[in-house]
């Protein structure tokens, strides 16, 4: 429990913004139309592709030695890009679609 | 981390927010999504270049192949593809993202907690490690599910009492997740048996799941892999992955809860209800 609210204290920061950024998630979603449900949640989907900054962190950070840790560095930054790349050509696609439509 | 990159990883986060909010609109949504995908852009290079300490120059190669076969396989696929055929692909993407969340835990938890961790790590560490494995694994297998039944490889699978079944399996999974936490262990084989144990959940979670609901489901596992990204951030102290995750994660919710509303359906009734496609399973 100490070890928690030392956590806490020490990242008070942090708490501050996960909570701000929370509510903007939120609000930026709030009332849009049923027809763009979709390229949201596939824009949204590239952008948890964020997580590909962490996977070149770890290749930044591994020792060159480390064979394990490179490859799944490695696995996890091919993986990471695709959802990137992928997401926002997919996203981009499909409002194209939309345009024609209209 | 130097001061270049902090303000990048700013612009990025900026760009971020900027492009969801254009994606609501149908005038903006392309600009939008272009928006975004320039500050991703942004946020790897500038992660890859403004490296803290010297890095080896084979790293870098690695690197940068890992990026151009991952850029090349994501842009094709998405490319090739049918129309119909967009969510199912959204789901596998997503898939690629949970794992990529859940590597990085097992990298980390070699690294601070297991076989290469010179000291002891706190809890908050910890817990934040085998958070990422848990919830990537979950969106992992999750995805893959939703994925495999939108393309018509997978039927709905229902064992009896599945709910009952499915709710104890999380309790338990919970349960020895904080276990871990409290133990403070270094075994890796409790890591690798709760990384099975969230791998079969994920599974289990998705596949009673009817494909009519298939879409809200998508969504959720959507949010929980921005969920995990923010997690990675936390671990690393990166606000371009912390804010971005958090703002999937948050914003996905709410667009699962608008998806059910469009449905008619309750988020319960999708997960616990099961009966998008019960005729389907019973023919």
């Amino acid at each position: 429990m100490d070890q928690f609210l030392e956590f806490i204290s020490s990242n008070l920061q942090l708490f501050y913004i996960l909570i701000l950024a929370i509510f903007i998630g939120f609000e930026l979603i709030k009332n849009v139309p049923t027809v763009l449900h979709t390229p949201l949640m596939s824009g949204a989907n590239a952008l948890s592709g964020v997580v590909i900054v962490g996977a070149i962190l770890v290749m930044l950070q591994s020792n060159p030695e480390d064979y394990l840790a490179l490859s799944l560095g490695f696995i996890a930054v091919v993986l990471g890009i695709i959802n990137v790349v992928g997401g926002f050509a997919v996203t981009d696609r499909m409002l194209q679609m939309f345009k024609k439509k209209k | 981390m130097s001061i270049t990159l902090s303000i990048l990883y700013l612009i990025a986060t900026v760009t971020f927010v900027v492009g969801l909010k254009m994606l609501g609109h149908p005038e903006t949504a392309k600009k939008g999504n272009l928006t975004s995908a320039i500050g991703m852009g942004v946020a790897i290079v500038g992660t890859i270049l403004l490296a803290e300490k010297e890095v080896p120059t084979i790293i870098y190669i690695l690197i940068g192949s890992a990026i151009a076969v991952g850029g090349i396989i994501g842009w094709i696929i998405a490319i090739k593809v049918e129309m119909t055929k967009m969510p199912e692909l959204v789901s596998l993407f997503n898939g690629f993202g949970g794992a990529s969340a859940l590597l990085i835990g097992i990298v980390e938890f070699n690294k601070n907690i297991g076989v290469d961790s010179s000291e002891k790590a706190s809890i908050s560490i910890i817990a934040t490690i085998i958070a990422a494995i848990i919830i990537g694994s979950i969106t992992f297998t999750g995805s893959l599910v939703a994925w495999a039944k939108l393309n018509g490889s997978m039927n709905d699978i229902r064992f009896p009492k599945y709910n009952l079944i499915n709710n104890i399996l999380f309790i338990g999974l919970v349960a020895f997740a904080t276990y871990i936490a409290v133990l403070n262990t270094d075994s890796a084989i409790l890591m690798y048996g709760l990384l099975a144990a969230s791998l079969v959940y994920g599974f289990l979670f998705v596949v009673p799941i009817g494909g009519a609901d298939m879409p809200v489901v998508i969504s959720l596992l959507n949010s929980l892999t921005g969920i995990a990204a923010a997690i990675t951030g936390i671990l690393y102290n990166n606000m371009v992955m912390l804010v971005g995750g958090i703002l999937v994660g948050s914003a996905g919710l709410i667009l699962t809860f608008a998806m059910c509303k469009a449905m008619n359906r309750s988020l319960a009734s999708v997960i616990f209800g099961a009966f998008g496609g019960a005729d389907v399973a019973a023919g």
